[in-house]
């Protein structure tokens, strides 16, 4: 359950900027998330929905979530792969030289407010 | 796919981008906590494992081989309870602090820098912390430690690697226990080797039993080298 230290984390930030914007309540955040974050989209929002309403700016405020999708780029062979699919390695080479382009975000993109 | 819509007079609602990782503050916390435990001369290292791999034996095994070498103290990281610092206080005389995550199943930067402030520092050469056993959340969150290490033990089979990339890419050593069990598991040492050094090229990797001391002078040893290397850089 590490969707809940998340929470914290989205917490303060959320809290951070809308002081620094002289803002009262937040009404939603969105987030980033990669595909193989490990975040689980479902976790995090139950979470958030549980300490986010303890907290007087955030009450009822609705976290929205991006999937970002996981994309894989092979340097042998130069092409790119959906990671969830295929993995480490290369489907179109066999390479095991490849690395994570995206899909690892764990990103707070905007909030709006009201 | 379907797409919702929520309709809003347009005037409603202000967006403020921020765009930011959550994990960017942590590791801002992290960084700073290395840079001040190096001022004072204290080697941390991030010890991670799945529960029931032997840490806190493979603990209690290598200090008492390093004690009267280095100066070492502990923090014992887990969800509840504290048997495992009263268990490494009998058996090694060394202190031990307990924290407690409360509920949470990783410890941060600042929580890391909390427990230390509980720790007496004076002429410590290395503090040991006992993450939560776990091998998802951990990884994510730097702790502000030199060396991140992991104990994989024989019965969680040589794949292990695979399943969790993130552990064993963000780890610089490997300890692999209870090699005394390997024939009644079908554990392929050099399939975990290749496996782990594909995370990681650089990983040191040591095979140990904690249970019969077999390897944890390697490990012992290394342990020491590091530490005084640390230092003298």
């Amino acid at each position: 359950m590490h969707e809940l230290g998340i929470v914290f984390y989205i917490i303060r930030d959320v809290k951070e900027t809308a002081l620094q914007n002289n803002v009262n309540h937040v009404s939603a955040v969105v987030m980033n998330i990669g595909e193989v974050s490990t975040v689980i989209p479902e976790y995090l929002t139950d979470c958030w929905r549980w300490a986010a309403d303890k907290e007087e700016m955030l009450k009822g405020c609705e976290l929205r979530i991006n999937t970002i999708p996981a994309v894989t780029r092979c340097d042998t062979c130069g092409s790119e792969y959906d990671t969830v699919r295929y993995g480490k390695k290369c489907p179109h080479c066999g390479s095991d030289d490849t690395w994570l382009l995206c899909g690892n975000e764990v990103e707070i993109k905007e909030i709006e407010v009201t | 796919m379907l797409y919702q819509f929520t309709l809003k007079p347009m005037t409603d609602v202000k967006i403020i981008e921020i765009k930011k990782s959550v994990f960017a503050d942590n590791d801002k916390d992290a960084d700073a906590l290395r840079s001040e435990l190096k001022r004072r001369g204290v080697y941390l290292l991030n010890l991670m494992s799945a529960p029931g791999s032997g840490k806190t034996t493979t603990l209690i095994q290598t200090l008492n081989r390093i004690k009267d070498r280095i100066k070492v103290a502990v923090m014992e990281a887990d969800i509840d309870s504290d048997v495992d610092a009263v268990k490494i206080k009998e058996a090694t005389g060394i202190p031990s602090i307990q924290l407690h995550t409360g509920g949470m199943c990783h410890l941060d930067a600042e929580m890391t820098r909390q427990g230390l402030d509980n720790v007496s520092m004076d002429g410590v050469d290395l503090v040991i912390l006992e993450n939560v056993g776990n091998l998802v959340c951990p990884a994510e969150f730097d702790t502000g430690a030199v060396r991140n290490a992991m104990i994989l033990s024989v019965p969680e089979g040589h794949d292990k690697p695979l399943k969790y990339p993130l552990m064993f890419t963000v780890c610089d050593l490997v300890i692999i226990n209870k090699i005394d069990v390997m024939p009644y598991f079908d554990f392929d040492l050099e399939k975990c080797r290749e496996y782990i050094h594909m995370r990681n090229p650089e990983a040191r990797i040591i095979p140990i039993c904690a249970k019969t001391g077999e390897g944890v002078d390697v490990l012992a040893d290394w342990l020491v080298a590091e530490v005084q290397n640390w230092k003298q850089a």
